[in-house]
């Protein structure tokens, strides 16, 4: 029976594997406390924050669209009403004075995520692929529309607001300041993203895997693919949750755009660009959007297009997201032939990126026609100043656009010929890519 | 009360031949690629505010044709140079891209027209009250709207049923790997599908364009409700399409022109309770509720029949 046994489990990790493992942990636990040393300006924390509530959001929307395989584009009421909740539990804390301190109360976000999508869950699992996704968009509706009528509870379009720093008080922390609530952020996503990696390695978490892979086989197996969905929807809403009352405080309101189509938008992105294949995937996801989303509003009144022009590239070119590029390129550096790949790629990147600049030019020059059109015709967009008014720019736009496209795709077939080639010595060396 | 009951069927059945005039191109193209087209509400909104631009410059009658050809031109480029390229990345990826264009139209649109509504006005020669019905003129506008969706209706309805191509889609419906080995050009077939699919959206957009409001919301607001037609009907079911366009479009005007609440039907009763928090749902009318009306029908479907009306195939 032993000899089956050891057969069939997988070997026990070595010391250095475990080391390695415990000690990225440990690693990610010391730099979020170490960052507010670094960086110490308000807005920087704010991002922090930000960030953090995001990486448990993205990470609770990919346990569905990414392990399970269903595609939600209602995961924003899970979070909202974990919010609502939050805000509604510290108003009652408040009033009645109960011993709990706030540090708990993303606990009854998370709970209350919890029992929402046990409620709505199981009718919404019913069906998987593209029903579901509908149902999910059709559930999220209902939510945000019941909230704007239900105007008591949801507080209407201004939402309801709550004071954070007056419940009880441990070690002297008031909560007030945002350094002290970063901290907070950060603790309860360090724990989210413990708990969600476990949960990946839980017989959950593969039966999850399995149904996104092939659910009739899951069937064979004895398992019910609906209670399999269900369970992963459960756990989602959870984390959603948690990550909605950690919004609340922050921002110490909560109102029906935390429900919205919006919010479930913006979670389909973050986890969809950083990549759904990897664990890692939604975390480089949820800090790219989050620093995308606030730099981007800086330099350009229509952030929100590139926004959208960003995530259909991301679809159509590199389905695996950032992480699924990066990890494309570990069997080459571990054949050690990363470098022959360098030439091919920079020569691609010259032509991309006067395409790039090429759209920018005419979607700037567009806008200031469109948009603003009696204004001064000298516009300034990414941090550079041009002309709107002037032939020369449009002509350059034109250039850069259908000559850098042409270009462009003639040097990527070469990209694809060097990458075929070194591919393959990487495989000759029994390298599997 | 009669007057009320004529009157709300009337806008109903419009309301409900607009959105399958729309449901229609979804579910075909649902059936045939197995893609759900997220963006199919932003082509009825391109529609109509290509609509508006061309009944600016050339009138309503000629923007009525060139809206929805040059929209579903537009709708044929996508499926040719997006979703073709999307196709190999699995259904999820193809939904995606969908859901990315929508997202972008609307951006463009706001660009282009920005944010508030346009004057998108009934043309003259149909501004005028059809009849009288109980002290109550009824618009010809709505009249013509109503026929248009007709026509086009029963014109899909022939081509479908009397036509070879019609013949090659209805068999394309079920069995496209078929179609392909009795060797029709099946990428053909598809980009032609999604631009008529696309161009009867536009249709719908130029025709409400005037009578509902042109604005860059438009898509928003209807597409969740387009996406609840197609499930309530059943996927890929085109008579389930059509069952569930006028049920949700009658459901939804009914619930508009009511006023009834729990207050009001029980208001003698009024239990403690109704003055906590509990008070919105004791004293909210029906037509207040009228929006989440399709949703609810949606759950409701979904518990008791989640197939759809008459959907046969699990996705």
């Amino acid at each position: 029976m032993s000899e089956i046994a050891s057969h069939i489990a997988p070997p026990l990790p070595a010391a250095a594997d475990k080391l390695k493992f415990y000690g990225l942990w440990v690693a990610a636990a010391a730099a979020l406390l170490l960052l507010p040393q670094i960086f110490t300006s308000g807005g920087s924390l704010t991002t922090f924050s930000l960030i953090g509530i995001s990486i448990i959001f993205s990470l609770s929307y990919n346990i569905l669209l990414g392990q399970t395989g269903m595609l939600s584009f209602g995961h924003a009421v899970y979070y909202g009403l974990g919010g609502f909740l939050a805000i509604h539990a510290i108003n009652i804390i408040t009033a009645n004075k109960l011993p709990i301190p706030l540090p708990l109360v993303p606990l009854i976000g998370g709970l209350t995520g919890l029992l929402f999508a046990a409620l709505l869950g199981w009718v919404s699992t019913k069906r998987s692929g593209t029903a579901f996704a509908m149902i999910s968009l059709g559930v999220a509706e209902l939510i945000a529309s019941s909230a704007l009528i239900l105007r008591t509870f949801f507080g209407g379009e201004a939402g309801i607001s709550a004071n954070r720093t007056k419940l009880l008080k441990l070690f002297g922390w008031s909560f007030g300041p945002q350094i002290q609530i970063y901290y907070l952020v950060a603790a309860w996503t360090l724990i989210a993203v413990i708990a969600m990696y476990a949960l990946t390695r839980t017989p959950l978490g593969r039966m999850c895997n399995a149904v996104r892979d092939n659910p009739e086989r899951v069937q064979f197996v004895g398992y019910n693919p609906h209670t399999v969905r269900y369970l992963a929807f459960c756990f989602s809403g959870f984390f959603a949750g948690i990550a909605g009352a950690l919004a609340a405080i922050n921002f110490e309101i909560a109102n029906s755009a935390y429900l919205g189509a919006v919010q479930s938008g913006t979670v389909l992105f973050a986890t969809y660009i950083g990549g759904v294949g990897f664990f890692i995937g939604p975390i480089v996801g949820a800090i790219f959007v989050t620093f995308l989303s606030l730099g981007l509003s800086d330099l350009t009144p229509v952030w929100q297009l590139y926004f959208g022009l960003i995530f259909i590239a991301v679809v159509v070119f590199a389905p695996g997201g950032i992480t699924g590029l990066l990890m494309m390129h570990r069997p080459l550096l571990k054949a050690g032939t990363l470098t022959q790949m360098l030439p091919s790629y920079l020569i691609a990147l010259v032509p991309t990126l006067a395409m790039i600049a090429g759209l920018i030019l005419s979607i700037e020059t567009t806008v200031h026609y469109t948009v603003n059109p009696g204004d001064d015709s000298h516009i300034k967009a990414f941090g550079v100043s041009f002309d709107a008014a002037s032939p020369y720019i449009w002509a350059m736009a034109a250039i850069l656009l259908i000559g850098g496209f042409f270009v462009a795709r003639k040097t990527w077939t070469w990209v694809g010929h060097a990458w075929d080639g070194v591919t393959s010595v990487a495989r000759e060396k029994g390298i599997a890519a | 009360m009669l007057e009320l009951i004529v009157i709300s069927t009337l806008n109903g059945i419009l309301f409900g031949m607009l959105l399958f005039l729309m449901a229609s191109g979804l579910t075909v193209i649902f059936s045939m690629l197995g893609v759900l087209n997220f963006a199919h509400a932003s082509f009825y909104m391109l529609g109509a505010f290509f609509g508006f631009q061309i009944s600016r410059w050339l009138g309503f009658w000629p923007a009525l044709v060139i809206a929805p050809l040059l929209a579903g031109a537009i709708g044929a480029g996508v499926e040719r140079f997006g979703l073709r390229r999307v196709h190999k990345n699995g259904h999820v990826a193809e939904l995606l891209f969908t859901f990315g264009l929508a997202f972008v139209i609307e951006e463009v649109v706001q660009i282009i027209w920005g944010k508030s509504p346009v004057d998108f006005r009934v043309p003259p020669l149909l501004d005028f009250p059809a009849f009288t019905i109980f002290s109550t003129n009824y618009p010809a506008y709505k009249m013509f709207m109503l026929l248009v969706s007709i026509v086009i209706f029963a014109g899909l309805l022939i081509v479908l049923k009397k036509t070879r191509i019609g013949l090659i889609v209805q068999a394309a419906l079920t069995h496209p790997h078929m179609v392909g080995h009795l060797g029709h050009n099946v990428g053909r077939i598809f980009m032609l599908v999604f631009g008529v699919g696309t161009a009867l959206a536009a249709v719908a957009g130029v025709i409400a364009g005037p009578a509902l409001v042109t604005q860059s919301n438009m898509a928003g607001l209807l597409g969740p409700i387009l996406f609840v037609v197609v499930v309530v009907g059943g996927l890929g079911s085109l008579p389930g399409a059509f069952v569930a366009s006028l049920l949700i479009g009658l459901v939804q005007t009914f619930a508009v022109s009511m006023n009834g609440s729990l207050a009001g039907a029980f208001g003698p009763l009024s239990p403690d309770y109704a003055s906590t928090w509990l008070a919105d749902i004791w004293g909210v009318t029906i037509a207040q509720i009228a929006p989440i009306m399709p949703y609810l029908l949606l759950v409701l479907i979904l518990i008791f029949r989640p197939m759809g009306l008459l959907g046969t195939r699990d996705t």
